[in-house]
């Protein structure tokens, strides 16, 4: 049986799209944590400004997403596209 | 070439017992140092308890030590179990079962220590409660066991199930991804019920009347961090049970094992920062009760997109194992 290089090519696609989508996701989810924890913390010091600090959680969250969605748009790529 | 089937299944007994005690045993050494620290800095601030400190250093020492047990469990069957010799996929699942128990028991040693040493401060500051907070010390430290006990159960269902009349190149990738995936998974969520509970155990000190309020949340939060270790484990469960087509071809295989390091992985982040929300919640509720309903309404909402990467990782997984 003789390999074939497009299915060794496929193979480390797969593996790479694995390596991206996992470590990629280790980052976003502690500093998404981070910012939810501070803001807990926030209201419970000022219950007051309950909801800004719940709309600034969400948009520094959703900034903190970002490098997620990359990780996750690389590993689609590699497994749909190259 | 019998003998060298032999040879390797050997070869990944001893490998696999190395790795699961090896790596095994970082986790409970370190929350059990931490937990001893904190006992000692405890009785320098309030020596007349030492007695009652000793006491919960030591049961919350126990329950750090269990994963590290469990690991001391699989490293023994891997070393003095009888394996078939037939075919080469028990090399992966000897050498799959060592590598998932060991990566699973590094959290939970770590994560139990954070309460035991919350308790110990706490029972320095509040002598006459050390009672509620050992109770509280406990559940939250049987909650940070939990994914080590996830890793052990996928161990023993490849030590004890027949996987050699499998094609051989996919089941080897397939078993390899499984481990991966339930002991990486459990790093993370383990790590983050840790952080809760510690946050659950110092705001009983601080809040003896509130006790239940106070643990009930730590259990919500706690349960909310333990999600992606449950991710972990059915993306293993589907790797070991699915069955695979025999295929000369490398990339089938390699999906498989693909499949099982991205959820693995995944499932690390998602886990320790829903932990560190479940903290600060669990601290500012302890600090001012009357923030209950809008402090538990954001942590919910933080940890949720907190989750989200931990979906993306489950979907590729996914993807690999069932759509490419």
């Amino acid at each position: 049986m003789a390999i074939e290089g497009a299915d060794i090519v496929k193979a480390a696609a797969f593996l790479g799209a694995s390596i991206s989508m996992g470590l990629g996701a280790i980052g976003p989810a502690v500093g998404e944590g981070m910012v939810a924890a501070k803001t807990c913390e926030a209201i419970g010091k000022n219950p007051r400004e309950a909801g800004l600090l719940t709309r600034t959680m969400l948009v520094g969250q959703a900034v903190t997403e970002s490098t997620g969605i990359y990780s996750l748009v690389i590993a689609l790529l590699l497994l749909f596209v190259v | 070439m019998a003998s060298d089937i032999q040879t390797w299944v050997r070869v990944a007994a001893f490998v696999g017992g190395g790795i699961a005690m090896g790596v095994g045993a970082i986790g409970a050494a370190v929350g059990e140092g931490y937990s001893a620290a904190c006992a000692n800095s405890a009785i320098s601030r309030n020596p007349k308890s030492a007695g009652e400190i000793f006491k919960a250093m030591l049961v919350g020492q126990a329950i750090a030590e269990s994963a590290a047990i469990f690991a001391l469990v699989i490293a023994m069957l891997l070393l003095f179990s009888k394996f078939p010799t037939d075919s080469y996929v028990m090399v992966a699942v000897l050498l799959s079962a060592g590598i998932c128990m060991g990566l699973g028991a590094i959290g939970s040693g770590i994560g139990s220590g954070f309460p035991t040493g919350a308790a110990c401060i706490g029972i320095s500051r509040q002598p006459g409660i050390g009672k509620r907070l050992t109770t509280n010390m406990l559940i939250g430290s049987a909650v940070c066991q939990t994914p080590s006990i996830f890793s052990m159960v996928v161990s023993f269902i490849l030590l004890f199930t027949d996987f050699s009349q499998q094609p051989l190149l996919p089941t080897f990738a397939a078993l390899v991804g499984a481990g991966l995936s339930a002991g990486l998974g459990s790093i993370g969520p383990s790590l983050g019920g840790g952080l809760v509970a510690q946050a659950g155990c110092e705001g009983i000190a601080r809040q003896p009347t509130r006790s239940t309020a106070l643990t009930n949340i730590m259990l919500l939060g706690q349960a909310v961090s333990q999600t992606t270790a449950v991710y972990g484990l059915l993306i293993s469960f589907i790797l070991l049970f699915k069955g695979v087509p025999d295929s000369p071809a490398i990339a089938p295989a390699a999906a498989l094992l693909a499949a099982g390091i991205c959820m693995g992985f995944a499932a690390i982040g998602p886990g320790i920062g829903e932990g560190y929300v479940g903290q600060k919640a669990v601290d500012a509720m302890a600090r001012n009760e009357d923030v209950t309903a809008v402090i538990t309404r954001t942590m919910l909402v933080g940890q949720a997109v907190t989750e989200s990467t931990g979906i993306y990782g489950m979907v590729i997984a996914l993807v690999l194992i069932f759509v490419v």
